[in-house]
């Protein structure tokens, strides 16, 4: 019963939140770009808790999120343009169809390299991450459309807030009831010992795939939402570097905490966009400076994330 | 005959290429050995290398064997100081822990030597310390930068070689990796080891980014990220933790690259690498030399 009421409760939450944010747009007290920015925060926060399922809950590292990221963007992207789609209703299928080729990919992969362990898990999925990457950079030999490294130019912008939002909450929701379903149990007990989890009957390879298909599958639909707000893609955005960003969120957050994440996907934000606009321009770069110093500083005192208490 | 010397030169060019990754895989390996990590940074330390040669030589017009010996010294020092600044305090410390610092470790080396008042993000060209020449040998042609190139890799491996299996300090690094614990029970002093291994694996970066610089003449602050990874798959490749391995696997690497680069397109290159890495991690995790599998 508290279960249900709980979950009345971060309905109220995000409705209330949700009428403030509109609020303070419909009466303009925010530029157009604080607004993009706010959205892109409920994409970054969608894709983070995608990581967290993987990493935070599961316990396998990986460090080829934004492959999957870029994967949802570039089929929505692409069913988007081809369709010629311009209704809100007609692209709800096509975000989740798009999450659903993201998670069918991590499924894929996961097949192989899920055997592997912390530091080969990791290499492993940096190098599927360079190797999407590569395909993304070459994609306008397969189809002129996807442009390849020219960038996918001319995507319908459909993302709205009202969209996004109510994706993003829904999505939070259907995360959270299955991090405390029997899954979500197994996946917690994988992450704190696997062989354990092994002996006491659970099958921990299938376990490990599930959540890393439906990290994907978040990742993917963060993707699509990414897509169609910026309505331009280039594949430099999915590189390493992006997957590391995730990471951070993650690790600053909490690993295996979903309110962590949504407060470090919404400070990262803040930081890296809102500074942009507070700091002059000579000395803007120093946040890139800043955000290793910060990861290795966590690594060092609270390794277990700086939102949240240690131990959860 | 033709179509053979065009092998042969693509042959030669793979050799050259190769030999920078076997440099930088020597020092991926070392470490994994001794830490059982996966040094991150350290494709950063060759770019510090690349970036040290070219100042001294645009800025002092020093001669080229000063130039070699003054940023080994650097980067070696930089190998130490990452070592005691960011690693030692997590020697205990769960593995992925130590990976992410590591992580953290290279970008920070990216983003700070990025900013505009250091090196700039910019690709800087990197001088030529001496005239290029060319030698025709029957079908193909050898530079000097490529004579230059085998040369020093051949005496920095020769070097390696005897210190790891003559000298003392080598036994005791190569008892480190083979088993931390049972290594400082005979009386080694693991810290200095393990120190001493970073700064070896930094020296050799750094050679490895003098001669990446003078054979690829363009130097930039994130340069080190792919050739770093590379060579970390080409110490997966021969045997991670096994010197030679780590030699042999940076050849096939190179010399993959450049095929692919050659006979089918420059931009498949790295993801072939990338083929290569999964074949192995699921055919072989050990490598090519790898003999026993006890903890993953």
């Amino acid at each position: 019963m508290k279960f249900f009421w709980e979950t009345r409760k971060v309905i109220l939450l995000s409705a209330l939140i949700y009428a403030i944010v509109k609020c303070v747009f419909f009466f303009g007290f925010v530029s157009q770009y604080i607004e993009q920015i706010t959205l892109y925060a409920l994409i970054v926060i969608l894709t983070s808790l995608g990581l967290n399922v993987i990493y935070g809950y599961t316990g396998q590292f990986s460090l080829g999120h934004a492959a999957f990221y870029g994967i949802g963007a570039y089929v929505s992207a692409y069913l988007t343009k081809v369709f010629g789609i311009e209704n809100v209703f007609a692209y709800i299928p096509i975000l989740f169809m798009s999450g659903a080729a993201a998670g069918l990919v991590g499924y894929l992969i996961g097949i192989p390299i899920l055997r592997l362990r912390d530091d080969f898990l990791a290499i492993a999925t940096l190098g599927f991450g360079t190797l999407v990457r590569v395909f993304l950079d070459n994609s306008d030999r397969f189809a002129e459309v996807l442009g390849g490294s020219r960038g996918f130019v001319g995507i319908p912008r459909l993302t709205t807030f009202e969209l996004a939002f109510l994706i993003v909450v829904f999505l939070i929701l259907i995360t959270r009831n299955l991090i405390f379903s029997r899954y979500g149990l197994f996946w917690r007990c994988i992450k704190s010992d696997e062989l354990a989890s092994a002996s006491i009957g659970i099958n921990t390879f299938s376990m490990k795939l599930m959540a890393f298909t439906y990290g994907c599958f978040l990742a993917g639909i963060g993707g699509a939402l990414y897509a169609n707000l910026y309505t331009f893609l280039h594949p430099s955005n999915f590189d390493i570097l992006k997957s590391i960003d995730f990471l951070i969120i993650v690790i600053v957050g909490g690993m295996g905490s979903i309110t962590g994440t949504i407060y470090a996907g919404l400070i990262w934000v803040g930081f890296i966009e809102g500074l942009r606009i507070v700091l002059p321009a000579e000395i803007v770069d120093l946040r890139w400076v800043f955000i290793p110093l910060l990861l290795i500083a966590l690594m060092m005192w609270k390794p277990h994330g700086l939102i949240t208490k240690s131990g959860r | 005959m033709e179509q053979l010397g065009y092998i042969l030169q693509q042959f030669i060019n793979g050799l050259q290429l190769g030999a920078v990754y076997a440099l930088i895989a020597l020092g991926y390996t070392m470490v994994y050995g001794v830490l059982r990590l996966i040094n991150f940074a350290h494709g950063d330390i060759f770019m510090l290398g690349a970036f040290i040669a070219y100042y001294l030589i645009s800025r002092f017009n020093l001669p080229i064997y000063l130039v070699f010996a003054l940023t080994m010294l650097c980067t070696a020092l930089a190998g130490y100081i990452i070592e005691k600044v960011a690693y030692k305090p997590l020697r205990n410390a769960p593995k992925i822990s130590l990976l992410i610092t590591a992580v953290g470790v290279s970008l920070f080396l990216e983003y700070f030597l990025s900013l505009n008042a250091i090196f700039t993000p910019n690709y800087i060209a990197f001088p030529r310390p001496f005239e290029v020449e060319a030698f025709d040998v029957l079908l193909f042609t050898v530079t000097n930068v490529q004579l230059i190139i085998f040369a020093i890799t051949g005496a920095s491996l020769g070097l390696l070689y005897l210190l790891i299996y003559k000298t003392k300090q080598g036994q005791a690094m190569r008892a480190v990796s083979f088993d931390q614990e049972i290594a400082s029970l005979m009386g080694i002093n693991v810290d200095t080891t393990i120190s001493l291994t970073f700064i070896v694996g930094a020296a050799l970066a750094g050679v490895g980014g003098i001669l990446y610089g003078i054979a690829y003449p363009q130097i930039n602050v994130f340069m080190g990220i792919m050739p770093g990874i590379k060579s970390f798959i080409a110490a997966v490749l021969g045997g991670i933790g096994i010197i030679h391995g780590a030699v042999l696997g940076g050849f096939i690497i190179g010399l993959s690259e450049v095929f692919v680069s050659a006979f089918l397109s420059s931009t498949f290159r790295d993801g072939v690498i990338f083929v290569i890495l999964f074949l192995v991690l699921l055919l072989k995790p050990t490598g090519i030399f790898g003999k026993r599998i006890d903890k993953v």
